[in-house]
């Protein structure tokens, strides 16, 4: 992995009165995805907008490189509904200053991948949502950027074509772009090379994903009715529970913790120490 | 008993299949994933289910015979993706509303008690999917109809909202969950898989991808089944 190009030191925003960000530091390298998750108001898309220059910092570093070298998919997706396919990567390219036998080789290829020359001719508007994504997508991969910050690219996509968009993302990190992605999910969160999940603007948990699982510590297991111990949640139709204590509670059984446990389990204690409860 | 009993339901708009003689059922206190890509048809059935949309052929049975309609209806509990909450109304008063229409008392607020007398626009979206549950549930309704029902909340707040879930299929109702999430799906007993309006894939996740599979391969490995699946489609 080579050195950290771009990122974030002691990042905080304010607007206003009101912290939308506090203390966040993120490096991004070449060739990697980083992931940063959390809930609606977590503060997720500020950080993606300090970092590309939306939004001015209050205090910290943002490291990012030239305007003409980021590449950015918003949650809208950015595209134009009364354009074409064609016409809104054109558009895009144009802003770019990327044109003539560049251009054209840059449409070939981007069409090509997402699967959109069928679709070339139909209205921006038209698109499924999968569609819609995977054409802001090449909009954002069309000047071949050093840094891609992705605002939520799955939300409202189906599974095949969120498939599909992962294979670009993967593709574009392997030809040496820094890619930065933001998601409420942290399945796929947990396929990123560096997670960082934000709760209420602040870094809850942040790593790589399998240290971070590895580094919960204690014992984690299920249990078919609420245990009796500290730290318990529903998954599925079992419930979970988590504890320091050597003994596991009476009638359950351990088992193996992903990072969605990770994350349940870093927020319950981060909840017990603000409000003293464990729920 | 059987909530839902769908048998070979076809829906067709024009020269358009939407649904293709699909089977569906959902057992009292059983949580049921349906899952497929954007125009799969997942909408469509639960539109007939809600009998908002009439089938062109097959048979749709609800709470054991009942016909989908304004009657059955008032035994189902629905939460649309955009959460159908009133903005410029108060926590308390959107879900005055929706209990007055059922001729019902305010349900107990439990934790949302605190931001009673907020307006809904200014509620964080977890909060918003919490006021559109207890709305949905005020009625007890043996069925529960959910569309994407976590999407976009945190991990605590969406552990929360599947206790609320799996506590409503626990007293005896039936679940029917759309879902275009890994996350989602793993929470239900059951799921059904469509593409091009038909049933491809049913059964439970580990049934799909293996018992074996965990961590992140899970959802490679059920996207992988899931793209196969439509691409044969």
């Amino acid at each position: 992995m080579k050195a950290s190009q771009w990122g974030v030191t002691d990042l905080s925003v304010d607007y206003g009165r009101r912290t939308a960000l506090r203390d966040v530091s993120l490096d991004l390298s070449s060739g990697t995805i980083a992931a940063v998750a959390g809930g609606d108001g977590a503060g997720k898309t500020t950080l993606l907008r300090a970092l590309v220059g939306l939004v001015p910092p209050t205090s910290g570093d943002v490291r990012r490189p030239t305007e003409d070298a980021v590449g950015y998919l918003p949650a809208s997706s950015g595209v134009y509904p009364d354009l074409t396919v064609e016409e809104n990567l054109r558009f895009a390219a144009r802003a770019y200053g990327v044109r003539g036998s560049d251009y054209q080789a840059a449409r070939a290829e981007l069409l090509e991948r997402t699967g959109l020359e069928g679709a070339s001719d139909r209205l921006g508007g038209n698109l499924s949502g999968g569609m819609r994504q995977k054409l802001g997508l090449a909009m954002a991969l069309v000047h071949n950027p050093s840094l891609l910050v992705l605002d939520e690219p799955s939300t409202g996509v189906d599974p095949v074509s969120r498939k599909e968009l992962w294979g670009l993302v993967t593709d574009a990190a392997r030809a040496g772009t820094a890619v930065l992605l933001t998601t409420t999910y942290l399945d796929e969160a947990g396929r990123s090379d560096v997670v960082c999940v934000l709760d209420a603007g602040e870094v809850l948990l942040q790593g790589a994903p399998d240290a971070l699982v590895r580094g919960v510590g204690g014992s984690m297991g299920e249990a078919s009715t609420e245990p009796d111990t500290h730290f318990t949640w529903r998954r599925g139709a079992t419930w979970r529970w988590w504890t320091t204590d050597a003994t596991p509670p009476a009638g359950s059984r351990r088992v193996a913790l992903d990072l969605q446990d990770a994350v349940v389990i870093a927020a319950l204690r981060k909840r017990e120490q603000l409000e003293g409860v464990p729920r | 008993m059987t909530l839902v009993r769908a048998r070979g339901v076809r829906k067709t708009f024009a020269t358009f299949t939407a649904v293709d003689g699909v089977d569906l059922s959902v057992a009292s206190g059983e949580v049921v994933g349906l899952l497929g890509a954007n125009g799969a048809g997942k909408t469509t059935l639960m539109k007939m289910l809600l009998g908002l949309t009439t089938p062109t052929g097959g048979i749709i049975e609800l709470f054991g015979g009942e016909s989908p309609g304004r009657h059955a209806r008032e035994r189902i509990g629905y939460v649309p993706q955009g959460l159908g909450l009133y903005e410029d109304l108060t926590v308390g008063e959107n879900l005055e509303f929706v209990a007055s229409a059922y001729g019902l008392e305010l349900p107990p607020l439990g934790d949302l008690a605190a931001h009673r007398g907020l307006l809904v626009q200014d509620l964080s979206l977890g909060l918003r999917r919490r006021t559109a549950f207890l709305g949905a549930l005020a009625h007890n309704p043996e069925l529960l109809v959910l569309d994407e029902p976590t999407s976009g909340v945190d991990v605590l707040a969406r552990s929360d909202l599947w206790g609320t879930i799996r506590t409503a299929a626990e007293s005896g109702a039936g679940v029917l969950v759309s879902t275009h999430h890994m996350e989602e799906a793993d929470e239900c007993d059951r799921l059904i898989v469509m593409a091009a309006g038909r049933v491809v894939l049913a059964g439970t996740m580990s049934e799909i991808i293996g018992d074996a599979v965990g961590g992140t391969k899970r959802i490679e490995s059920f996207e992988k089944r899931f793209a196969e699946l439509a691409e044969a489609t």
